[in-house]
């Protein structure tokens, strides 16, 4: 089956400067980039007789488009020598409206990447200021149609919403504008701040809320219904996509406990119930594997428990919600069977619906996925 | 201290004469340092080195230790040279403080000739220095009074000193000062144990008369029986009786506590100590009940024995079905080692397979949750507590029902009757009008009150018992501000007008919240239920309706809002693994809870139920 093929991520941890909200791994120590191509490549090694075939590569980070064409076509060649790459592979890299011209991504495109995502996050300056963008929506609007020109036609668009006090008119017309594009895929996420954060700090200290549950809710069902109006499906919490092919399959591995490895500092892979980590630091990734070492941080072997539990709250995150006999004969218990009282109790209450075996999440229900998981 | 030969000092354990005994008992309001005198008095005489001793000597249970309440009678045989040369076996007992355990204290000073009543100098006298003064008194036990605490700063000697004089009606210039803490007048202390409470009277050779103060269970041994001797002599193989049933027992051994259990030849009249006799439980040995030997018996018990019944009923359900025969066998256990608490098979709609248990009261009923949960690992719930109604039918049978789900078809009830307990109250002048007013609350009649000293009221009241065991203790306590003491026994059966309230979930019964009320309090207490729950329920993806029930008719009414977002944006990449972990965190949260239909419950709704939101 095409979905167990494995993904492969690669974290390019580099950004010039780093976003108020963001908690992703990533130095601002570009003059490193050229070590670290060549330790990605080192890490590849280590991996070729356990991973064999990848149906889809990502390069997030991080910054990718802080990478030079050169210095992605190196990484590239990397993963070939090393692994195989099915035919009809989705090949995503993410990039910053502010880093791309015209030629860049029409170089991008020559060397097979087939995906684009850009964190646009919003049409707004102010909330991009707020935000600690480094780019203007002007910059976005260029990037999208250079994109286009260049000849990509499966662009994502990545959005952010929720910020303290924002007014819901103006993320209608962040949406309206982003549909004006007619992007391929969509990732709305509501703005969660991590207690490192440099937004979390502010917020604290200037004693800011985020959204409260009320008006969240109102937030995402808001968005749902505009853009299911516009014609995307609503296949995961925070992803929508105009057509079942145009889902991102890179992240639905990550939802379907489909391998996947995971390079670069801080990446997460996963294989036969056992996920492991690399260490969030990029001079002792170098160092580890300038000494012949995996720079793994930890790994962990996943009981049938712990992968169940991830399977009922990854699924209640998804439009096709979870199988019955696919959960089944992997985790080994009979969901409808053991739940049934509850099941029935959330179906009344439109929460989670049944269709196609499966046990799906209504709309409301995707909202209250976590709880879901914890039936 | 087995294989060594015992100190010196210590050969008055071997030939004690009567005349060198000193029994006697720590009383106190809480935290006036009790167990900290206790264990100054145990590292001064010797019994235990510094290696083996710990704080809290006499507090054996983890749960006393954390709680710093005691729980159970606990005694032990202090060696002491007096200054006057001679060898004393100084035996301390250690008494619970709640009311719950107030037949066991009873005991406990029955089995005394006198009490060191211990005062904090910084906090005066408090309301249980004076109700364990008036227990002393009523065992007619000498009584030092002792100033503890006098090395804190906020100490105020004189004004105690007035106090004792004036509140307790005690001669001040016969109190002792000292600090547990610290360890100074601990002599004085001891001393005055020697020279102002009396020897046992008594004559060995008399037949046995033995009171029973306690029981524990050793599981290589079976029943230790605590005792204390007031006539005659017991050794190993004599046959002993238990005057209140007549049944016999070949003993096995017999001794004092020291810091273990120390055999002896024989206990005689006087002494405090223990006894080994095959026994199998405790359920077989009665607190109170008089020892005494087959072959020569005594003409008369002790006074004092009475049969203490458990007043508060509640079923407790294993929270994971599969835990029920874990259960069982923790039940099994316990009931080892605890004497006052019942319990059979039972079974509810809701919460499935579980055992019906009596309590001598909340306090106990707590304990036992905890002990079981703890020491067994088990997670439990509780059903709403109540206490034993008697019903009579109109065929004129007679029934007695402590379990709301047994509550008799309302056609056929000709009378329904609960039980009532006189309320013996002491107080501070200036609380008397709410303390009223909270009797009257709880449908207290017959009031009687008496001036005890300039300022104090001896306060009494006939109240039904529901009413004061489910939150009477508390509010009482809160509205005296501490300074009130309280002690009930109970009376009788009234006739009253009982209906029975039944809470439903989302529409689904839930009989283990069930209550039998007052009809006249039926609308109050439903309307408390549904609120309590609203509290206590945490919010769900759906809406919840609570309601208070009698018959088919909604007497109150409460609904607990859906929560509609919980779900985060972002699953970051491929960490999974964070994610879950959080996730795990809630779900051993909910381990506590009780999915009952389609609605998780807490442990803690069941209790709070009874809560009333005054305080
Ligand atoms: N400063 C000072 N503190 C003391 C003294 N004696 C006891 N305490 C402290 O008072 C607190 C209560 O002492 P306990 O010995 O536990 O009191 P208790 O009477 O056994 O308490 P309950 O068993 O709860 O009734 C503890 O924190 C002791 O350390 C003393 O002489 N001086
Ligand atoms: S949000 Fe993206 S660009 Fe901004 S700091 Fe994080 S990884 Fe870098
Ligand atoms: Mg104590």
């Amino acid at each position: 089956m095409k979905n167990d093929q494995a993904g492969l991520y690669i974290h390019i941890p580099f950004c010039l400067s780093k976003c108020g909200y963001c908690s992703f791994y990533s130095i601002s120590s570009v003059h490193l980039i050229p070590e670290f191509i060549k330790a990605v490549a080192g890490e590849m090694a280590f991996y070729k007789n356990t991973f064999h075939a990848f149906d889809t590569i990502y390069l997030g980070g991080g910054t990718p488009s802080l990478l030079s064409v050169q210095q992605i076509d190196d990484i590239l060649k990397a993963v070939n020598n090393n692994f195989n790459i099915e035919q009809h592979s989705e090949i995503t890299i993410e990039v910053n409206p502010g880093d791309v011209s015209l030629e860049y991504l029409q170089q991008l495109r020559k060397l097979g990447i087939n995906r684009l995502n850009i964190g646009i996050q919003s049409f707004d300056d102010p909330v991009l200021k707020f935000l600690g963008r480094r780019h203007t929506s002007k910059e976005a609007v260029f990037a999208f149609d250079a994109a286009r020109k260049a000849g990509f036609d499966n662009i994502g668009i990545d959005l952010i919403y929720g910020l303290s006090g924002q007014d819901i008119d103006v993320w209608k017309q962040t949406l309206k504008e982003t549909l004006s594009f007619f992007p391929e895929h969509l990732s709305c996420y509501q703005l969660s701040l991590d207690e490192k954060t440099p937004l979390y700090k502010q917020y604290k200290k200037e004693g800011l809320k985020l959204t409260v549950e009320n008006e969240a809710l109102d937030f995402f069902m808001t968005t749902s219904q505009i853009l299911t109006d516009a014609g995307y499906i609503h296949y995961e919490v925070s992803n929508f996509a105009r057509t079942d092919s145009l889902k991102s399959r890179h992240n639905m591995k990550y939802w379907r406990h489909t391998p996947y490895l995971g390079l670069g500092p801080a990446a997460h892979s996963f294989l036969d119930c056992k996920r492991w980590w690399n260490k969030a630091a990029v001079k002792p990734y170098l160092k580890d594997i300038s000494e012949g070492k995996k720079p793994v941080e930890k790994s962990e072997q996943l009981s049938t428990k712990q992968l169940a539990l991830e399977a009922l709250f990854l699924g209640m995150r998804t439009k096709d919600g979870i199988n019955f006999e696919l959960y089944k004969k992997r985790y080994g218990s009979d969901l409808l069977a053991d739940k049934r009282p509850i099941i029935d109790e959330l179906i009344k209450n439109n929460l989670i619906e049944l269709k196609n075996d499966s046990l799906c999440p209504t709309l409301a229900g995707m909202a209250v996925a976590d709880s879901l998981a914890l039936i | 201290m087995k294989d060594k030969s015992p100190p010196n000092h210590w050969r008055a354990f071997f030939n004690t004469l009567m005349e060198n005994i000193r029994n006697f008992s720590i009383i106190a309001h809480i935290d006036h340092g009790k167990s900290t005198l206790a264990d100054r008095l145990i590292q001064f005489t010797g019994v235990c080195n510094e290696r083996n001793f710990q704080d809290q000597m006499l507090d054996n249970m983890d749960i006393e230790r954390e709680r710093g309440i005691t729980i159970k009678s606990n005694a032990i045989s202090l060696p002491y040279r007096a200054k006057d040369g001679k060898e004393y076996i100084l035996n301390l007992i250690d008494t619970p403080g709640h009311v719950d355990f107030s037949y066991e204290v009873s005991r406990s000073l029955a089995s005394c000739e006198g009490v060191l009543l211990l005062i904090d100098a910084a906090q005066g006298v408090q309301a249980q220095t004076l109700a364990n003064l008036y227990l002393a008194m009523e065992h007619n036990l000498a009584i030092i009074p002792i100033i503890n605490k006098i090395d804190l700063p906020s100490a105020d000697i004189e004004r105690v000193l007035e106090e004792i004089d004036s509140e307790l009606g005690l001669d001040p210039d016969t109190h002792i000062k000292c600090s547990a803490k610290e360890g100074t007048g601990i002599e004085d202390v001891l001393e005055a144990i020697v020279l102002r409470i009396p020897p046992p009277k008594g004559d060995a050779e008399n037949p046995l008369a033995a009171l029973i103060f306690d029981a524990h269970y050793d599981s290589f041994r079976g029943t230790i029986i605590h005792c204390r001797v007031f006539e005659g002599t017991v050794k190993s193989g004599d046959i002993i009786k238990f005057m209140h049933n007549g049944t016999t027992y070949k003993v096995e051994e017999v001794g004092h506590f020291l810091l273990t259990r120390t055999k002896r030849e024989k206990l005689s009249a006087g002494d405090v100590g223990y006894i080994i006799a095959g026994v199998k439980t405790v359920a077989d040995v009665r607190t109170g009940d008089t020892l005494t030997l087959q072959e020569r018996p005594c003409s008369q018990p002790l006074p004092g024995f009475k049969e203490v019944k458990p007043v508060v009923f509640a079923s407790i359900y294993p929270i994971a079905s599969d835990d029920y025969q874990d259960l069982a066998d923790s039940l099994d256990k316990f009931k080892l080692n605890d004497a006052s608490f019942i319990y059979e098979k039972d079974s509810s709609a809701a919460l499935g397979q579980g055992f019906r248990c009596g309590f001598l009261g909340l306090l106990h009923l707590d304990i036992v949750q905890e002990r079981l949960e703890r020491e067994y690992d088990l997670s439990i719930i509780l059903s709403v507590p109540s206490v034993r109604y008697r019903f009579t039918l109109k065929d004129g049978k007679v029934v007695y029902v402590d379990n709301p789900t047994h509550y008799p078809d309302p056609a056929e009830i000709a009378m329904g009757e609960e039980p009532y307990i006189r309320a013996a109250m002491m107080l501070p002048e200036r609380y008397l009008g709410t303390v009223m007013k909270l009797c009257m609350e709880k449908r207290g009649v017959n009031s009687n009150m008496n001036y005890t000293g300039p300022g104090r009221v001896e306060l009494s009241y006939e109240m039904p018992l529901a009413e004061v065991i489910f939150d009477f203790y508390d509010r009482f306590k809160s509205v005296t501000q501490g300074y009130g003491s309280f002690d009930y026994n109970i009376i009788d059966y009234r006739e009253s007008n009982l209906v029975l309230m039944d809470i439903l979930v989302n529409g689904e019964k839930v009989d283990a919240l069930s209550q039998i009320v007052h009809r006249d309090r039926a609308r109050a207490r439903g309307l408390n239920a549904c609120d309590r729950l609203k509290e206590e329920i945490p919010r769900q993806m759906f809406k919840i309706a609570i309601q208070g029930a009698i018959g088919g008719e909604i007497i109150a009414r409460s609904t607990i809002s859906a929560f509609r977002k919980d779900v985060t944006a972002k699953c970051y990449g491929g960490d999974i693994s964070r994610k879950r972990k959080l996730l795990e965190k809630q779900k051993a949260g909910k381990k506590r809870m009780k999915m009952i239909g389609s609605v998780s419950i807490p442990q803690s709704a069941f209790l709070a139920v009874l809560k009333s939101d005054n305080d």
